[in-house]
C-alpha cells in the first residue's frame, strides 16, 4: 500500500512528542502552519508556537533571538523563500552568531510543481552548504524524518532541512533500527560495480534503480547521503575506490548540490567517472513530481540505463 | 547611581579613546560612533542590568547593536567596564583580532554578531518574546541607525514587536540625519519617522540623544505604555564632540590624521576641564 503520510506530518508528530517533555521546543511559521502541517502543534502548544506572518527575514531573525535565549526553534517556511529571501539572516543571525536554529524548508525542490520557478527551490542546497557552520539535511522518507527531527533537536547548532510536500514511498521499514547520525551516510544496499548516491526524495529512485540493475547482473551500492553538510567524505571515497563509478541523484540544480559536493571529493581524492542527475540550469518544467522527475531522467529506468553505460566504461 | 556629570565625563573619555583607536587602526566608523556614544554610555553605566564578571548572567538586560558600526564606542565601553583588558583595544582591526569592525560574540558582553543592517530588531523581538513566554524580567535594547530605517526587515520586526505586545523591548534610533551618501532625507526620506513608528504600534519618545537628563528619564519610564514596545527617537549629531567631524557625512568612516587626533583630544580635554569646574562649583565630587 503506498504511503500517504508526508514527511512534514511525520515531523509535526515528532515535535509534538518532543514538546511534551520540553517547553523550549518551539515552532515558528510564516503563515505556513497549514502547509507545514504544524497546525496541530500550534493548537496543542500555543505558548511554544510563533506566527510571524509572511515575513521570511523576520522569522529567521526572531528564531535567532529565541535560540539565543535558550529555545530550540524550528522555523517552518517554504524552502523556496526560506533559502533565498532569508539567506542573509541565515548567514549572519544563525550561522555567524552560532544560534541553535532549525530551518525547515518545506515544500522543497519542485514540490509545488506547476506553480513555477518562484516556488521551486532547486538552489537551496548550493546556497546553504556554502555557509560555514550550517548543517544541511534531506531526509529520505517519513521514518527517517522522525529520527532526524529528534537528532537535530539534540544537536547544538544551526541546521537547514529540506523536506517535500507530498508523501514519499518508504525507504526504510517501520522497525528499522539504524540510528540517524548527522553527517553519516547510510549504505542502503551494498555493491561493487558502481555507486548510486542520493538524498531526500531521490533515494527511493536510487533503490528502485539498483533493483533493476540487479536483474541485469550489475551490483550497485546505494548511499543515502541524508546529510549534505557535514559531508560523509569517507563513504564517498570508499565508494569511488571500491566501486569505481558514481551516479548522483538529486531534486536540485545540477550546479552546487549533492552531485557537486560528491565531485569536489572524488576529483581531489579519487577521480572516477561520475554522472550528476538533477534539474538542469533552466526554470523547471511544470508538472507533478513524478512527471518532472521523469522528464529530467530522475527515474529508476533511466538511472538503470545510465548506470549500465557508466559501469561498462569505468576505468577500474 | 551615576550622576549626570559622571556620565558626561565618562562619555568624553570614551570619545577620546575611540578617536585614538580609530587613528591607530587607520579605519573605523568615526561619525556614527561619536553620535551614539551618549546613548551607549547611558545604557551601560546607568540603565542596563549587567555584570562584566558574568556576561552570560541569565537575568541580564540584552543589548543588540543593529547598527553594527557603533562598534568603536561599544569596544571602548566594554573594555572600560572590564569585559576584556583595555590594552586589547590596540588590536582593533588588526590581523587576527577579535575586536573587528562590527560586534563579534567572541568578545564577552556581545550578544549577537551584527553588521548587516536591518537584522537586530527581529533578533531583539525574539529575545523579548522569549522573556515574555518564560516570565523573565529582562529587557532588550536595540540600537538602530537612521539610514538603516530604509531596510524593509526593520518594519517586519516593528510589526511583530507590536503584535506580540513586547513592552520589554526598547528600540533606539540614532537619528543623526546623515548616512554615507549625505542627508537621510535626500537619500531616502524617512520623515515623519515618529509617526511611522506610532502607526506600527510603538510608543514613541523623542529625546535629545546627547542630553543625559532626557535619555535617563525616557529609559527609566519604560514601559510608559503597558503592552507596547518603546521607540526612543534620539536626535543626535553625527561626529558629536569633535568640531571638525560634526555633521560631516564624509566623517562616516573618515580616519583622523595625527593633527586631527591632537585637536580632537584638545577639544574633548577642554570639555572635561569645563566639567571639572562645573563639578567644583556645584560642590559634588565624583
Amino acid at each position: 500500500m503506498p504511503n500517504t503520510i508526508p514527511n512534514r506530518q511525520a515531523m509535526c508528530e515528532t515535535l509534538l512528542e518532543l514538546a511534551e517533555n520540553s517547553r523550549d521546543i518551539m515552532v515558528l511559521a510564516s503563515d505556513s502552519r497549514g502547509s507545514a502541517a504544524m497546525a496541530p502543534f500550534a493548537k496543542r502548544f500555543p505558548e511554544q508556537f510563533v506566527e510571524t506572518g509572511i515575513a521570511e527575514q523576520n522569522i529567521v531573525g526572531i528564531a535567532a533571538g529565541l535560540a539565543h535565549s535558550g529555545k530550540t526553534p524550528f522555523v517552518t517556511s517554504p524552502a523556496c523563500f526560506l533559502s533565498m529571501r532569508s539567506i542573509e539572516q541565515i548567514k549572519v543571525d544563525v550561522a555567524y552568531s552560532n544560534t541553535n536554529v532549525k530551518l525547515i524548508g518545506i515544500s522543497g525542490g519542485i514540490s509545488y510543481g506547476a506553480l513555477g520557478m518562484s516556488h521551486h527551490s532547486v538552489q537551496d542546497i548550493a546556497v546553504t552548504r556554502a555557509i560555514p557552520g550550517l548543517a544541511v539535511v534531506l531526509p529520505a522518507d517519513r521514518h527517517e524524518t522522525k529520527k532526524m527531527t529528534r537528532a537535530i533537536a539534540e544537536y547544538e547548532g544551526g541546521v537547514y532541512v529540506r523536506i517535500g510536500r507530498n508523501p514519499v514511498e518508504d525507504v526504510y521499514e517501520e522497525d528499522d533500527d539504524r540510528e540517524f547520525v548527522l553527517g553519516q551516510a547510510v549504505r542502503l544496499k551494498d555493491g561493487s560495480d558502481l555507486t548510486l548516491i542520493a538524498a531526500g526524495e531521490t533515494v527511493r529512485i536510487a533503490l528502485d534503480a539498483a533493483k533493476l540493475l540487479e536483474q541485469s547482473g550489475i551490483q550497485a551500492r546505494v548511499l543515502n547521503m541524508h546529510t549534505i553538510k557535514p559531508l560523509d567524505t569517507e563513504a564517498i571515497v570508499a565508494a569511488a575506490e571500491e566501486t569505481g563509478a558514481i551516479v548522483t541523484l538529486e531534486e536540485h540544480s545540477v550546479y552546487g548540490g549533492l552531485g557537486a559536493a560528491v565531485a569536489e571529493v572524488t576529483s581531489q581524492h579519487c577521480p572516477v567517472p561520475l554522472k550528476i542527475l538533477g534539474i538542469p540550469d533552466e526554470p523547471a518544467i511544470a508538472g507533478k513530481t513524478a512527471e518532472v522527475f521523469r522528464h529530467y531522467g530522475l527515474s529508476a529506468e533511466n538511472v538503470k540505463e545510465l548506470a549500465e553505460r557508466l559501469a561498462s566504461v569505468k576505468m577500474r | 547611581m551615576a550622576s549626570i556629570l559622571e556620565l558626561k565625563r565618562k562619555s568624553l573619555q570614551i570619545r577620546k579613546e575611540l578617536m585614538t583607536m580609530i587613528h591607530a587602526a587607520k579605519g573605523g566608523h568615526t561619525g556614527g560612533s561619536l553620535s551614539n556614544t551618549d546613548i551607549l554610555t547611558a545604557l551601560y553605566y546607568e540603565v542596563m542590568k549587567h555584570d562584566p564578571n558574568r556576561p552570560k548572567l541569565p537575568e541580564r538586560d540584552r543589548f543588540v547593536a543593529s547598527k553594527g558600526h557603533c562598534v568603536e564606542s561599544l569596544w571602548c565601553i566594554l573594555a572600560d567596564l572590564g569585559y576584556f583588558p583595555k590594552e586589547e583595544l590596540s588590536t582593533f582591526s588588526q590581523f587576527g583580532t577579535r575586536l573587528i569592525g562590527h560586534p563579534n560574540n567572541k568578545v564577552p558582553g556581545v550578544e549577537m554578531n551584527t553588521g548587516a543592517l536591518g537584522h537586530g530588531l527581529a533578533v531583539s523581538v525574539g529575545m523579548a518574546l522569549a522573556a515574555k513566554r518564560d516570565g523573565n524580567p529582562y529587557r532588550v535594547y536595540c540600537l538602530m541607525g537612521d539610514g538603516e530605517q530604509a531596510e524593509g526587515s526593520v518594519w517586519e520586526a516593528a510589526m511583530a514587536g507590536a503584535h506580540y505586545k513586547l513592552d520589554n523591548l526598547v528600540g533606539i534610533i540614532d537619528r543623526n540625519r546623515l548616512q554615507i551618501s549625505g542627508s537621510t532625507e535626500d537619500v531616502m526620506a524617512l520623515e515623519p519617522l515618529d509617526r511611522k513608528w506610532e502607526a506600527f504600534g510603538w510608543h514613541v519618545v523623542t529625546v535629545d540623544g546627547h542630553d543625559y537628563g532626557e535619555l535617563l528619564k525616557a529609559f527609566n519610564s519604560v514601559p510608559e505604555v503597558s503592552g507596547k514596545p518603546t521607540l526612543l527617537l534620539a536626535n543626535t549629531i553625527k561626529g558629536k564632540g569633535v568640531s571638525f567631524a560634526e555633521n560631516k557625512p564624509e566623517w562616516h568612516h573618515h580616519v583622523p590624521n595625527d593633527e586631527q587626533l591632537k585637536q580632537a583630544h584638545e577639544e574633548l580635554d577642554a570639555e572635561l576641564a569645563a566639567l571639572a569646574d562645573e563639578q567644583e562649583r556645584s560642590g559634588t565630587h565624583a
